[in-house]
This record gives C-alpha cells, structure tokens and sequence, in this order.
C-alpha cells in the first residue's frame, strides 16, 4: 500500500474502534491518546483492529511506535503492509 | 419510572419502542428515557403484554412513578414500576435534532449536549463538518463570562456527578487508607501471559488487577455492599462499577456483576464489552444500578494516588493509581520495582480503617502471587 492507502487503513480502524469519532479531523502528529483522550482500551482495541487489518502480528513492545497517525504509517510501511 | 441511581431524580420519556398490546418478553426494551447522564433505554424484567402507557413522549416523570401497565397474565397487571422494569443507558446520538446541510460528528454531538449548547449555532470547519474541535472553538468563543466568584454554569453530566457525590461528601464519614504495592510480579506474569495469547486475546493489567481487587473483597465483606435506611447489607458477590471517563468530560460506573467469579478471559470480554458500549452508549439498565462496590483506575501516565469519593449507597471505592517504576527495597537491597498506589475509601458508619488495611494487606500478598490469585 502506499502511504495515502496506509492512512486511509489507519483512520477506518480508528474509527471502527471509536465510532463516536467518526468524521473527526485526526492531526498526524499528535497521539491519539492526547488528542482522542483514548485510554488503555480505546488504544488496545486500535492495536486489534490494525492487527486484524493489517494481518501483521503486533508485539506489545512495539505499542509505543504506534501512537499517532504518522507513526502507524511510518510502522505498517516498514512491515511491507 | 426507574432510578438510575443516587443522583437521578426524574427522566424525561423520549419515545416508546412498544405499543399497547404488544407481546413484550424479559430483556426487551420498552422506551427510551432521557436524563442526565444520556439516554436510557427502559427494559422489561418480565413477560406479559403492554396493556397501557401512561406517559407521553416528552413527559418529565419522577422517579417511582408508573408509566406503562404489563399484564402479566396473572389475576391483576401490574404497573411497571421499579420492580418490573431496569434502565438501561444509551447516549444515541440520533436522538439530536438533525442539522440540515452539516454533519454533526456523535463525539461532538454529544459534547454539545452536554455542554448545553444549539448544535446549530456552531461553525462548521470547510467541509461542511461538526467535529469536536469546532465544539470547543464555539464554547471558547461563547462562553459568559465568569461570575464574581469565578464560577460559570455546571453542564448537566457534571451537575449529575456533583449532585451525587456531594450527598457521599453530606452523608458518608468517609475514612481513607493506602498503600504503595509492589506490582512488578502481577506485570511480569502479564508480560508472559500476554506473549503466548494473540493480539485480539492480550490482557488489559486492568483485567487480573480487578479479579484480584474482587476476590480480596470477599474476604472483607465490610466493604461491599449497600448501605440504606441505616442498616448495612453485604453483598454475597462482587459487582463491581467501573469508572470510565467520557471523551469530552465526563464519568459513568456501569457494573460488572459477579467479578471474583470470572476467569480472566470472561472478565476481559466483559471489560471490552462495557468500555465499547459506554463509548457507543448502550448501556443497559442492570449495569447503571445495583454495583455493590466501585474500582477506579487511572490508568497509565496519569497520576500517582487517587482519593475517591464513595458512590452511595456502596459503602467502598477502591482507586488505583498508575503505575510508577520506583526504587524500592527488597530482600534487604534496593530494586527498580513497578509499585501502584492503591487507596480504600471507606464508609464509617459500617468500617473501620482496620478493615481497608486488612484488605490491603491481604491485596499486596495476592498481587505477589498473581498465578494463583
């Protein structure tokens, strides 16, 4: 996928895991967790949904490469997804 | 009509999802009801048929009074008050007035309603959208300005939360007793636990953290249970409200009924299921009410100590805070450890400060062994 693939991924998980946030403007920079005020089930739901979209097997090592937009492109894109 | 809850005087009916006439069977849902905290859908407890609504949409209904008669096929109906009937929450967002030609995020919707403001009144960003940063830009920019005292108008979900804990504050002679717990073995075994499950199955630490905190009640039944008309009832399980903050602002405590009797696995689905509800609100009535006890976890990267306020009639809360890498002593020799700060609120006029450290120290040696607690 390329990267506009990538973040349309992302944002689709996103909102399939808040649906509230569904047509949210979501900045790439910042975390969701500071700008969504997700807690720990909110970004472990996220980190299932990427896994189940993706088909890439996510350690919990690697949570913290994932915290915003950017960072899941940059992850995903250097897994080949 | 049914209370939600301490702090729920009176719902206004929405629409009714049954007609009188209508075979309606237990767990079905009757009407929808608004209050403070959101929309409740109201579910039946029983079998029967709708033989009468007595209220209308848009009527205000204090507690305890009837609104739909059930005939149950027995010799009289019986009006479906309290004991026939459960609230359930549910903040759907389609129940906002549609804006034509904008849409309307149910984030920001939800935010504005609580915030008390016409969602027709808010600048839309270029494309034609509502989201939650066009809400707070117009609350921002609108807001009146502050009284003599500093103080401006309580939104609702927050007058709700205020109402009730200042009757806690009134009523309950709160006592407070804490401790830090080393937590390093209960996140070591999750560590291990959580690389042989798959990503879908991963542990939560909150999951084998309330088990724990569940089981230890059991065993300090002073703190779980309800407390009315000055007599203590202990509960024979721990149901356990959970507290989860609202996106935008905000608390609920829905319940997770029989926590010490679920495997990890049971509770981690339940804990899953209830967090998504709440965040697409719907709630059911059962899990609104009926809490014997409350857990309130701050998570990860909050704070260190949480001083919680007991949600009456419970006579307990328990509040964790984060877990914070520490030097500690142990085996005589300092150690980085993993330590939570763990705090019992308790009610007096049922324990004493004893009872919270027995069950806190009780806590710290199950949290040591967490492969057999």
């Amino acid at each position: 996928m390329n990267d506009l693939e990538l973040t349309d991924m992302v944002k689709r998980v996103l909102f399939d895991v808040a649906p509230d946030l569904e047509g949210e403007t979501v900045d790439p920079d910042i975390p969701f967790r500071e700008q969504f005020e997700f807690d720990s089930m909110d970004f472990l739901n996220f980190i299932i949904g990427l896994h189940q979209a993706s088909g890439i097997q996510i350690p919990e090592a690697d949570y913290p490469q994932l915290a915003g937009l950017d960072d899941c492109v940059a992850y995903l894109k250097a897994r080949n997804v | 009509m049914p209370s939600l809850g301490a702090d729920m005087d009176e719902g206004t009916l929405v629409e009714w999802l049954k007609q009188p006439g209508d075979r309606i069977h237990k767990g079905d849902i009757l009407a929808v009801v608004e209050t403070q905290k959101g929309a409740i859908e109201i579910e039946v407890f029983s079998d029967g048929v709708l033989r009468d609504c007595l209220a209308n949409p848009g009527d205000r209904v204090p507690v305890g009074e009837v609104i739909a008669m059930l005939d149950s096929g027995k010799a009289s109906a019986a009006p479906t008050g309290n004991a026939a009937l459960a609230p359930v929450a549910d903040a759907r967002a389609s129940l906002e007035p549609l804006v034509p030609g904008r849409k309307v995020t149910p984030a920001a919707r939800r935010l504005a309603r609580e915030s008390g403001m016409d969602i027709s009144r808010i600048v839309p960003d270029g494309t034609g959208v509502v989201g939650l940063q066009q809400v707070r830009t117009h609350a921002e920019t609108t807001a009146p300005p502050a009284g003599p005292t500093g103080r401006t108008d309580l939104k609702e979900m927050r007058k709700a939360i205020a109402a009730a804990m200042a009757r806690s504050k009134r009523e309950i002679p709160h006592y407070y007793v804490s401790s830090d717990i080393d937590v390093t073995a209960l996140m070591d075994w999750l560590a291990k636990e959580n690389a042989a499950r798959s990503v879908a199955d991963r542990l939560l630490y909150a999951v084998p953290l309330f088990g724990i905190l569940a089981r230890t009640l059991l065993e300090t039944p002073e703190l779980n249970g309800h407390y009315e008309a000055g007599e203590f009832s202990p509960s024979q399980s721990v149901h356990a409200g959970i507290a989860i903050a609202m996106r935008g602002g905000g608390l609920i405590a829905p319940a997770i009924r029989n926590v010490a009797g679920k495997s990890l696995d049971e509770l981690r689905l339940s804990l899953t299921d209830l967090v998504g509800r709440v965040r697409s609100g719907r709630l059911r009535s059962s899990e609104l009410s009926g809490a014997s006890v409350t857990f309130s976890n701050l998570g990860e990267n909050t704070a260190d100590t949480l001083m919680p306020i007991i949600y009456p009639p419970q006579v307990a809360i328990i509040g964790c805070g984060q877990i914070a890498t520490r030097p500690w002593v142990k085996d005589g020799e300092v150690q980085i450890r993993q330590i939570m700060s763990i705090t019992v609120a308790g009610d007096h006029r049922v324990s004493d400060g004893r009872s919270a450290a027995r069950f806190l120290s009780r806590l710290e040696k199950h949290l040591a062994t967490p492969e057999v607690s």
